[in-house]
Formats: C-alpha cells, sequence, structure tokens
C-alpha cells in the first residue's frame, strides 16, 4: 500500500496494518501526515501539535 | 456489550488497544472528535462504557461530560480528566488527600509570581497548567531569567498563561519513576532516565524497568484515588533524601515505551477494566 507525499510528492509506503487517523513520516522530507483514508490509501499533512495536546 | 473508543489521532497505544479489541472480537466503535455533532439535548448513548484516549484534553473533557451526564460509564471520568488536564487542580487534591507532592505556588501577576519564585528560592520550575510532554515547562534558576520569562509568559500568552503555577524544583537523579495505576492496582513502573532535567520520554527520556514495591504501589494507588481513580500513569521524583513526591497525574496515558521494558501487557490490563466498568465493576 503506497500514498504520495502532499508535501514533496514521494512515494509513501505503508504497512498493511495501518489505520485510519494514524500518522507516518514521509522518509523523504520528514512530514508528519496522517493516513485520512486507507480505500484509496490518501494522506495529508498532519495538524501541528496544539496546547492542549498530550496524556 | 458495545464499546466506544474517543479518539482523533490514533497513536502507537490506540492502535495497541484497537488491536486488543479486536483479538478479543468485542464490539467497539471508534468514536472520532473531530466527525462529532452533540445534540446537547440527547440524553442516550449507544455505548455500554466509552474509553477515552483523545490527545486534546478539551474536547476529552467535553466529550467525558456529555456522556457521563448521560449515564454512560466512561473511562476514565469527566472528573478525573478535569483534575489531571490541569495541574493546579491535582496539586489541589493531592494535597488534599495528604499525598506528597512538590511544594508549589500559584500566583496571577508577574510580580507576584515573582514574589513567589524568590519565597520558594532558585531553581524553580515554571509550567503551564494546562499541557503535557513537557512543553513550555521552564527551570528558572535566577531572577534574570525569572524576570525574562514572567515578561514573555504575561506580553506573548494567552490568558492561561498569566496563571503562574511555580513549583520547587527537585533535585532528582537523572530519572524520574513513572507507574501505571489500573483500578485499584498499580500495575507497573518505569524509571525514565534523561542527561536533561525534563526526563518525558515525548522528549527523549529513556524506560527502563524499576521494580513496584510496596511503597511505590501504594503511593500510586493515594494519588490516583485522589484524583478519582482510573487508568492514571503517576509521575514521581525521588528526593535526595530518600522520599517519593508525586508531580502529575496522566489520565490518557502513553504507554508504547512501557509494554516491553516492563513486561506487562498494559493495552490488555486497560481492555479488562473498560470490560469490568462496562459491566457495572
Amino acid at each position: 500500500m503506497n500514498a504520495p507525499c502532499p508535501e514533496c510528492a514521494a512515494d509513501v509506503a505503508l504497512a498493511a496494518d495501518t489505520m485510519e487517523s494514524e500518522i507516518v513520516a514521509c522518509p523523504d522530507c520528514g512530514a508528519e501526515l496522517e493516513v485520512v483514508s486507507l480505500n484509496p490509501p490518501t494522506l495529508a499533512l498532519a495538524p501541528e501539535v496544539e496546547e492542549d495536546w498530550g496524556e | 456489550m458495545r464499546i466506544g473508543v474517543l479518539c482523533s489521532r490514533i497513536r502507537a497505544e490506540e492502535k495497541l488497544l484497537f488491536t486488543e479489541l479486536e483479538r478479543r472480537g468485542l464490539n467497539y466503535e471508534k468514536i472520532d472528535d473531530r466527525e462529532q455533532i452533540f445534540d446537547l439535548h440527547q440524553s442516550e448513548y449507544p455505548y455500554n462504557v466509552v474509553l477515552e484516549r483523545c490527545i486534546q484534553h478539551s474536547r476529552a473533557l467535553y466529550m467525558l461530560k456529555i456522556l457521563g451526564d448521560a449515564g454512560v460509564p466512561t473511562v476514565n471520568t469527566y472528573q478525573v480528566a478535569l483534575t489531571c488536564g490541569d495541574k493546579f487542580l491535582t496539586t489541589q487534591a493531592l494535597v488534599h488527600a495528604g499525598v506528597p507532592t512538590p511544594r508549589c505556588q500559584l500566583a496571577f501577576t508577574p510580580e507576584s509570581a515573582l514574589a513567589a519564585m524568590e519565597q520558594l528560592g532558585y531553581p524553580v520550575v515554571l509550567k503551564p497548567v494546562v499541557g503535557s510532554w513537557g512543553r513550555m515547562v521552564s527551570k528558572i534558576n535566577d531572577r534574570d531569567a525569572a524576570e525574562a520569562i514572567l515578561e514573555h509568559r504575561d506580553v506573548l500568552g494567552s490568558y492561561q498563561h498569566s496563571i503562574f503555577y511555580i513549583q520547587e524544583y527537585i533535585h532528582k537523579p537523572g530519572r524520574d519513576i513513572r507507574t501505571f495505576v489500573v483500578g485499584d492496582e498499580c500495575i507497573a513502573a518505569i524509571y525514565r532516565t534523561s542527561e536533561h532535567w525534563i526526563t518525558n520520554t515525548a522528549r527523549g527520556g529513556v524506560a527502563t524497568n524499576c521494580p513496584v514495591t510496596p511503597v511505590l504501589a501504594d503511593l500510586s494507588l493515594r494519588a490516583a484515588q485522589a484524583v478519582g481513580g482510573g487508568v492514571v500513569a503517576i509521575d514521581l521524583l525521588e528526593t535526595r533524601d530518600g522520599r517519593l513526591l508525586v508531580n502529575e497525574v496522566n489520565y490518557t496515558m502513553e504507554f508504547r515505551n512501557s509494554i516491553d521494558t516492563t513486561g506487562v501487557d498494559i493495552p490488555a490490563r486497560i481492555v479488562d477494566y473498560v470490560l469490568q466498568v462496562g459491566h457495572g465493576g
């Protein structure tokens, strides 16, 4: 399963157990990407960390 | 049993929890907070229990309130999220439950915050009351640094940044301790070691197993009870004179680095607890 990086257009390989809403890093440009769809595999730039994010 | 899981970004922890739910063949539904519209007049929701795993505190808080008010059992409860999501409320809960915690002062103006820091004695630690992963946590070594940081916080920040939560700096031995409490048991603990004074694993702290001694377990359970119980991670500091102090309590705990480290199947223990709550336990 592969999808293009929206930042640098690299072909990003996704593991077979990838889930929607998971975050992956583009191996070429390092951008944090969110898996917004699995069918078809689609990546979007992940939102920036906000102040109240955490555990 | 119908299980809801509140989430948005799927971290390693959520993935491990989903895998565990699926392994057991449990009926669960991901509730992505970004897609929800809540009718505040709605009084019933189709879940026996909801596990909260949001990355965003504000959304977690509101959704837990809505579900809790509708009678849906949640892990954790709104009250626990409210208390743990605000360092001031956490400290209040710990202090009033008699749980040892670092000395702490609260002030609302840069002038009074400076006076509070001088009273505590440098170094001190200034923290935003809401936030995680060690972000914007400042160790202030002297008055010059204090004045600079207080001015920046006052001018650049939102009102929240003008609530000055100031903690004594604990000279810890290059590490802190994180314990994991599920229900009435302290299931595991790790040391988080770093050359930096901030030891969060999100900031590069390295996790190693920490034996769960009776003292550590007892203190962790007392801290968990103080904030309302459930599934929580307790951060503890070791002082030079051998005391343990509870620093913070986390209510949507991250544990990806702690399963192999401790040998404890943390997601399985969380799912056990969710089922117990769902069954009214």
